[in-house]
């Protein structure tokens, strides 16, 4: 997805759910759940593995790991979990090009790994993602957090930490923008089919 | 026999159309406006007459491959193409290796009575080349045989060759010689070129032909007898043919319709329906055969029609048999090669169809002008008409055409063997 | 894609993707003890080796066990094949039984291409596992991942192709990709051992593909040199005169390893003649692929086996 020129117009059925601003906001305040729900850095609490689902869950995990050593001094170890080799829905498009699957060092033995993505929708991905961990290793706890919940779960999935709660249609698409991927923040709410 | 006039054909598609009366076989008058006085009358407008077509080289199957053509749908094939001669080669099982088989094949052509089918007899003891078969025997038998040949098969050994060449002398016979030195051709799958390497496919190289006709050719001056070259398949050939006529060699020459039209650009496919032996030789090659036959050094077309059945061709290469369907399509190809680009004339048609075939077989009543107290053994041709091949609808039983779905130009409307119409707007009429 | 033929003709951005698809495998595989992946659970996968192949079928094999396909293994022995069916039919029948994917090693070179085409209404791929001295695409694919770990690419690199070049379907398929991926590749052998015209082969670039028939001058200009099988039948047929003399002449010797720059890569497809084309030496030397190229070869197949089976069915 290229990055539109700064100042085109906004095109027609599109509409912007959150500002670049908004979404530094939003990954602090999620930042600052993840401290206090894993009690991070409190004596005997077990070590936290942020893990992102690429494409875009991996550049939003180390937004998250950073925020959270600036709030907590505390450097969360971060790794990527590519999940295609797991999807069940391969079949319904193009062959996908493997991510990559990186994990910290430590690995994710007894630690509480935190899956990131940027959108959860069916479930399916993070499904996937559940496969994935547990041919790795093995997770005390696995938590999920995401930069947008737009609903209609096909499976019974929830996330743990949620930026924002987006209600959608099922024909509409949102779209994470990531500097780091796309050339700048934002999160974008299309129409189906609406040229980007 | 009842008479019948053909009305406004154009012989050798020269001058005014004529009509041409026909009774008890012979032509009795050509002329415009000749009185059909209760004779069955030839619509011929816009057709050319041609002497019927002479083909030296024809695989009828029969006996042995009875499954994929037998000498009465061949003999089909071959009116509906314009031939009232085919000579039927000698690699049937059992093989034409005597005058029992040879016999038996002239008289189911004789009963079938579309074409004049003349067995051609083998020269070795089952096409082994070891040892010279009944030569003289097959000669003198019913059928004739004025051809000898292991086609499909060289004779290598250049003892038995020579032998073979010097006895047949004595019968007015001649050696048509499948030339492939088979020590060159150990495996060999297609022509030796940048194609076939490419594609993995064993080479047949075009010096494995030259060199036995350079052979050949020096044996029969030695000897002073006659050799026919079969299927000359490469420029090489063309060269040695020309230089051992110069000096006087009684050689002569037929090349196939297809290794006049196609080449090895073929083989990509992997298709064994392009798999034939000669195998299809370069766009080069191809051009200079036309060259040669345009000049004479290559004196005839053969169709080597070789019918074979769908699970003998639809398998891999390698397996596959090596052959394809020719009559029906021979003169198509010949108009498409060498009338369209100006290389022959009809008369040059006639010629190479018919005349130096029918002499090279020694035919004394094929390949006649068309003239009055000639036969009236024709083929009847619309210049301008187009056809598309499809080889389910072909009359050998056999489909194994290169052609499927080609467009060709020049269509045989009817074909008469010495007065009876054999052929008549794409149906036999036995 | 719909099936993987050869590498003559593979558009080199498939090329590309399945060698980055073979090379994220083996990084999500990397030190894992359960090495099976969900991926193609479902799907049926068919070994169909008409000719013997213990290493190329078993390395097929376990790349679609180790995607979760299931793996059926036909051999020619014991099989209808034996009994005079045709390859058309059994192709057919197989296809029939639901195979999803049929792998096919083949003597008569094209067999793979003949699959293909009485399969085409049929949603069956085919991957050549070798046919006849045609092609033998994975083989490719798996030496140009090993030169892509030791040399970091091929572009601009200068690969040898050493000994039976005509009867090789290896080197064939070596020719194609490596040139397409911008190598430079010299094909040394005697003449009675490469193809016809070879040189003027239409691949790469102009000049991109050479000949010579004295290795020694070749050696210290070379990136890697893959030295080819030999096979003692083709004594009889008088393409060499001696196992000897071709040893000596064009078999990689300690010696002659160490006139190849320091860093370049001895490949060999296997199985090895040792002493008679390469020395166990340099077998066994650091510079030798060999054990890493059977590995390779695994991932490569998985991926190959991703790509044709993963993704959205393409129009029949």
């Amino acid at each position: 997805m290229p990055p539109r020129p700064r100042g085109a117009p906004e095109p027609a059925g599109q509409r912007e759910l959150l500002s670049a601003g908004d979404v530094a906001r939003t990954i602090a305040r999620m930042a600052h759940q993840v401290i206090e729900k894993t009690s991070l850095g409190a004596s005997g609490a077990r070590p936290v593995v942020l893990l992102g689902i690429p494409t875009r869950g991996a550049p939003l995990a180390h937004r998250l790991a950073a925020r959270v050593a600036e709030f907590s001094g505390v450097e969360v170890p971060v790794g990527t979990l590519d999940v295609t080799l797991y999807r069940d829905d391969l079949r319904r498009r193009p062959t996908r090009p493997l991510g990559q699957t990186a994990l910290p060092p430590g690995g994710v033995e007894d630690a509480l790994v935190v899956l990131v993505d940027d959108v959860l929708f069916s479930g399916r991905t993070i499904r996937a993602a559940l496969d994935a961990l547990r041919d790795v290793g093995r997770p005390r706890a696995v938590q999920l957090a995401v930069l947008v919940d737009r609903g209609h779960r096909e499976l019974p999935i929830r996330a743990d930490y949620v930026g924002k709660n987006v209600p959608t249609a099922r024909t509409e698409e949102v779209h994470v923008l990531f500097t780091e991927t796309d050339g700048r923040d934002a999160v974008r709410l299309h129409r189906a089919g609406d040229p980007e | 026999m009842s008479a019948l006039v053909i009305r406004g054909a154009t012989p050798y598609g020269e001058g005014a159309p004529v009509d041409i009366a026909v009774r008890d076989g012979v032509i009795t008058a050509i002329g415009s406006a000749v009185d059909a006085d209760g004779a069955q009358v030839l619509d011929a407008g816009g057709l050319v007459a041609l002497p019927g077509f002479v083909d030296l080289h024809t695989h009828l199957r029969e006996p042995g491959r009875e499954d994929t053509e037998t000498i009465e749908t061949g003999s089909r094939a071959a009116a509906l193409g314009g031939f009232t001669a085919v000579f039927a080669m000698a690699n049937t099982d059992p093989v034409a290796d005597n005058a029992v088989v040879v016999e038996h094949v002239w008289r189911r052509g004789r009963e079938v009575g579309l074409v004049d089918v003349h067995p051609v007899g083998a020269v070795t003891v089952g096409l082994k080349g070891e040892r010279l078969a009944e030569l003289g025997t097959m000669a003198r038998s019913a059928a004739q045989v004025r051809v000898f040949s292991d086609d499909g098969l060289c004779v290598a050994d250049p003892l038995i060759m020579r032998r073979a060449l010097e006895y047949t002398r004595a019968l007015d016979a001649v050696i048509a010689q499948h030339a492939e030195e088979p020590r060159l051709t150990v495996g060999a799958q297609a022509h030796e070129g940048e194609l076939a390497a490419r594609l993995g496919l064993a080479g047949w190289p075009s010096v494995a032909e030259e060199a036995i006709v350079a052979r050949d050719c020096l044996l029969a001056r030695h000897v002073g007898a006659r050799l026919h070259v079969c299927h000359v398949s490469t420029e090489g050939t063309a060269e040695v043919l020309r230089w051992a006529k110069a000096r006087g060699t009684r050689v002569s020459a037929e090349v196939t319709p297809h290794h006049l039209l196609l080449d090895d650009e073929r083989l990509s496919s992997y298709d064994p329906v392009n798999k034939v032996n000669p195998p299809l030789r370069t766009a080069a090659d191809a051009k200079a055969l036309r060259q040669a036959l345009a000049e004479g050094t290559i004196d005839c077309v053969a169709t080597d029609h070789a019918p074979h059945a769908s699970q003998d061709k639809d398998c891999e290469w390698s397996a596959a048999r090596p052959g394809m369907l020719g009559l029906q399509t021979a003169l198509p190809i010949v108009v498409r090669t060498m009338v369209e680009p100006g290389l022959l004339d009809w008369r040059g048609v006639a010629r190479v169809l018919s005349e130096r075939p029918a002499e090279i077989g020694g035919l004394p009543d094929q390949g006649r002008p068309i003239a009055v107290g000639e036969p009236a053994t024709l083929a009847l041709v619309d210049p301008a008409g187009r056809w598309t091949v499809r080889g389910a609808e072909l009359a050998s039983i056999a489909a194994n055409t290169p052609y499927e779905g080609m467009e060709l130009p020049g269509a045989v409307v009817a074909t008469l063997l010495r007065g009876k119409i054999t052929a008549r707007d794409g149906k036999a009429t036995a | 894609m719909r099936h993987l033929l050869g590498t003559d003709g593979l558009d080199p951005a498939t090329a590309l993707a399945i060698l980055d698809t073979a090379d994220g495998l083996k990084r999500t595989l990397l030190g894992r003890e359960v090495r099976k992946l969900p991926t193609l659970r479902g799907r049926t996968v068919i070994t169909m080796f008409f000719e013997d192949s213990t290493r190329t079928r078993v390395s097929f094999e376990i790349a679609g066990k180790w995607m979760s396909a299931d793996v059926v293994n036909v051999s020619s022995s014991g099989s209808s094949v034996k009994k005079g069916e045709s390859l058309r039919d059994t192709a057919l029948t197989l296809a029939a039984a639901g195979a999803d994917c049929v792998i096919v090693r083949h003597p008569a070179s094209g067999a793979a291409h003949r699959l293909a085409s009485w399969l085409g209404h049929t949603g069956t791929s085919v991957v050549n596992a070798g046919d006849g001295t045609h092609e033998h695409p994975t083989q490719a694919l798996l030496d140009m991942a090993t030169l892509r770990d030791r040399l970091g690419g091929v572009e601009g690199r200068r690969i040898g192709i050493v000994g039976d070049v005509l009867h090789s379907r290896v080197a064939r398929s070596n020719v194609h990709l490596l040139t397409s991926f911008g190598a430079q590749v010299v094909l040394v052998a005697p003449p009675t051992l490469l193809p016809t015209r070879i040189a003027d082969w239409p691949v790469g670039a102009a000049g991109s593909l050479t000949v010579a028939h004295d290795l020694d001058p070749e050696l210290p200009t070379l990136d890697a040199v893959m030295m080819l099988r030999v096979q003692a039948e083709r004594m009889h047929g008088g393409f060499f005169p001696s196992a000897r003399e071709y040893a000596i002449t064009y078999g990689l010797s300690e010696a002659r390893a160490a006139m190849l720059p320091e860093h370049a890569v001895v490949l060999h497809p296997g199985p090895m003649l040792r002493g008679m084309e390469i020395s166990a030496a340099v077998a066994d030397s650091p510079r030798a692929a060999i054990t890493e190229q059977v590995a390779n070869g695994v991932h490569v197949r998985m991926a190959v086996l991703y790509h044709l089976l993963a993704g959205e069915e393409e129009a029949v």
